[in-house]
C-alpha cells in the first residue's frame, strides 16, 4: 500500500517458549487509527513493542518507512524519587524543542498547570496526559497509545478520543491504540484488529462486533453482552460505563 | 603543609569532581552495587599487573573495564535478579584476587592501602593521570548528557525516540570502571560507593534539575576531601575514611534541609 507507514507480515514470537505471537499481520496507514483488543495475555503490548522496534520478531518481517517518527505513550513509567525532575524538563528529553512547543502540548492534553511539578508528584491519570503532551511533541508519523483509557474517568475518555482524532487530522499520523476495554474506544477508531495471540478477526468496529470470532472471545467473560454494542454516527442515545441507555440530548438526526 | 598536601589535594580534587555527576547516575540508576562490583575486580587487576610486570594501575584500570562489559553482557539476561548476579561476581573476582596475590609471594602489595586507600602517597604521574581520566569522563558527560538522562529516565521511551541506548549503557559503564580505578588510589576498594553516593545523595535535597544535583554533589565531594585530608593532617587520622566521614557529616547537615 502506497501510505502504509508500517507492515507488519507473518510475525511470530515465542517468550520463554511460550508463543506470544503467531503469524501477525497489520497494516498501519496514514491518517487511519487502528485499535488493538484482546483478552490479558493476548499479546497486545508484546505486539505493540515489535511495532516499536523494542523486541525483533522471531519469524517474519517488519517493514518500516524509512526515517519514521514514532510518538510512545507507554502505560505507566517509573522514575526513581532520587532525580529531580520537572515536567517541562521530562518533555524537553523527547526532541529539540522551544518553550512555547512544550507549553501548548501540556496545554493540548489538559495538564498546562502542572509544566513545573516534578514527576514523582502526578497521578495515574496526569501521568498519561504528560506522556501523551511528551508524544505529540515529537509531530510523530505513528503515535502508539498503550492503554491510554485506563484510570481516567468518561468525560476524561471523550476528551482524549477527541484530542486524538484531532491529532489525526492535523498530523496525518497513523495511531495504534491498545486497549482491552472495548467500550469506548470501538468509537474512535477506523479499524478493529481482535488478537488472541493470533488475529481472530479485524475490519471496521461494526464488522468485529458481529464476527462470531469476536464475540465468543469476549461474550460470556467478565464483559456483559450489552457492552458489545458499538457507537455509530446514527445512534441517538448513549451509554455509560454500565451499558445503561440514555437519551441523548444534543445528537439527533433528522 | 602546603607542598606536602598539594598532590593528594589536586588527586583528591580530580576524583571529587568527576564522581559528583557520575555519583549522580549511581544514584538515580541504582548501580551502587555495581561500582562496588567493580571496585572488587580491581584487586584482581592489581595481581595480574605485579605479575605480569605492567604498571599496576594500569592493569587496573584495564580490569574494571573488561568487567564492566561483562556486567553491561549480564544484565541481558533475565534467570537471576542483577542483585545476586553483582553478588557472585564481586566476591568471586575478589576471592580470585587474593588468591593471586598469595601465590607470588616475592611480590609485595599493600593490602591495606589498597582496600582504604593511599592517598598521601601519590606522585606527580598519579596527579597528570588522574586529571587525565577525569578530563575523559567530563566530555564524555558532557557530549552524551542528554541521551544519558533519557536512558535513566525510562530505557523504552529512549529507544522509541531514536536514543542508542545499549551505547549509552555500555558508555556509563566504562566511565564509572574509568573513575572508580582512579579513585581506588584515594578512599580505596571498600570506601568507593561511599565516595559516588554520598555527595550525590545530599544534593539531592537542595536540587531542582539533574544539572544542579551533578554540580552540587561535585561541590560536596570537594569539601569533603579538603576537609578529610585537613582532619586527617591535623588529626592523624587515615585519610580515606576521613574523606568519607567528611562527606557522610555533609549528608547528617542536608538532612535538616527542607525538602522543596
Amino acid at each position: 500500500m502506497a501510505n502504509a507507514l508500517l507492515t507488519l507480515n507473518q510475525v511470530s514470537l515465542a517468550l520463554g517458549g511460550q508463543p506470544v505471537l503467531e503469524s501477525v499481520d497489520l497494516c498501519l496507514q496514514r491518517g487511519r487509527i487502528v485499535t488493538l483488543i484482546g483478552p490479558n495475555g493476548a499479546g497486545k503490548t508484546t505486539l505493540a513493542r515489535v511495532v516499536l522496534g523494542l523486541v525483533q520478531p522471531d519469524s517474519g518481517q517488519v517493514v518500516r518507512q524509512p526515517r519514521l517518527r514514532i510518538g510512545y505513550m507507554p502505560q505507566h513509567i517509573r522514575i526513581d524519587d532520587s532525580f529531580p525532575l520537572t515536567v517541562d524538563r521530562f518533555l524537553s528529553l523527547a526532541a529539540n524543542c522551544r518553550t512555547r512547543d512544550r507549553r501548548e502540548a501540556l496545554a493540548r492534553t489538559g495538564v498546562a498547570a502542572l509544566r513545573s511539578r516534578a514527576v514523582q508528584r502526578l497521578s495515574g491519570g496526569e501521568w498519561q496526559r504528560v506522556l501523551l503532551a511528551r508524544a505529540l511533541l515529537r509531530k510523530p508519523d505513528l503515535l502508539v497509545l498503550d492503554e491510554p483509557a485506563q484510570g481516567v474517568d468518561v468525560a476524561g475518555q471523550n476528551a482524549l478520543y477527541g484530542l486524538l482524532a484531532e491529532v489525526r487530522e492535523e498530523l496525518g499520523c497513523a495511531i495504534l491504540l491498545i486497549s482491552h476495554d472495548l467500550h469506548m474506544v470501538m468509537a474512535a477508531t477506523d479499524e478493529v484488529v481482535c488478537l488472541q495471540q493470533h488475529v481472530c478477526c479485524s475490519g471496521t468496529p461494526e464488522a468485529v462486533s458481529r464476527d462470531p470470532a469476536f464475540r465468543a472471545l469476549f461474550a460470556g467473560q467478565h464483559v456483559p453482552a450489552e457492552n458489545l454494542a458499538v457507537y455509530t454516527h446514527d445512534h441517538d442515545h448513549d451509554h455509560d460505563l454500565h451499558g445503561d441507555v440514555h437519551a441523548c440530548e444534543h445528537h439527533h438526526h433528522d | 603543609m602546603t607542598e606536602l598536601l598539594f598532590l593528594p589535594v589536586m588527586a583528591g580534587l580530580a576524583v571529587a569532581l568527576v564522581a559528583g555527576p557520575m555519583g549522580a547516575f549511581v544514584v538515580w540508576r541504582r548501580m551502587a552495587f555495581f561500582g562496588d562490583t567493580l571496585a572488587h575486580g580491581a584487586l584482581l587487576g592489581a595481581a595480574f599487573g605485579l605479575a605480569a610486570g605492567t604498571g599496576l594501575y594500569l592493569s587496573v584500570v584495564l580490569v574494571c573495564l573488561a568487567l564492566s562489559l561483562v556486567l553491561v553482557a549480564l544484565q541481558h539476561q533475565r534467570h537471576l535478579a542483577s542483585d545476586t548476579l553483582l553478588g557472585i561476581v564481586a566476591h568471586t573476582t575478589l576471592a580470585l584476587g587474593i588468591i593471586a596475590v598469595s601465590l607470588m609471594p616475592d611480590l609485595r602489595i599493600d593490602l591495606f592501602a589498597f582496600l582504604f586507600g593511599d592517598l598521601l602517597a601519590v606522585n606527580e604521574t598519579d596527579v597528570w593521570a588522574l586529571w587525565g581520566g577525569a578530563a575523559v569522563i567530563l566530555a564524555g558527560l558532557l557530549v552524551c548528557w542528554r541521551p544519558l538522562l533519557s536512558v535513566t529516565v525510562d530505557e523504552d521511551l529512549a529507544q522509541v525516540e531514536g536514543t542508542r541506548v545499549i551505547l549509552m549503557r555500555v558508555l556509563l559503564m566504562l566511565m564509572l570502571a574509568l573513575l572508580i580505578a582512579g579513585a581506588i588510589r584515594i578512599v580505596g576498594v571498600l570506601l568507593i560507593s561511599s565516595l559516588l553516593v554520598i555527595p550525590a545523595a545530599s544534593a539531592r535535597r537542595l536540587a531542582n534539575t539533574p544539572e544542579q544535583m551533578a554540580v552540587i554533589a561535585s561541590l560536596f565531594g570537594v569539601v569533603a576531601v579538603l576537609g578529610g585530608i585537613l582532619v586527617s593532617w591535623f588529626g592523624n587520622t587515615p585519610v580515606g575514611p576521613s574523606i568519607v566521614v567528611a562527606a557522610a557529616s555533609l549528608f547528617v547537615i542536608t538532612l535538616a534541609v527542607r525538602q522543596r
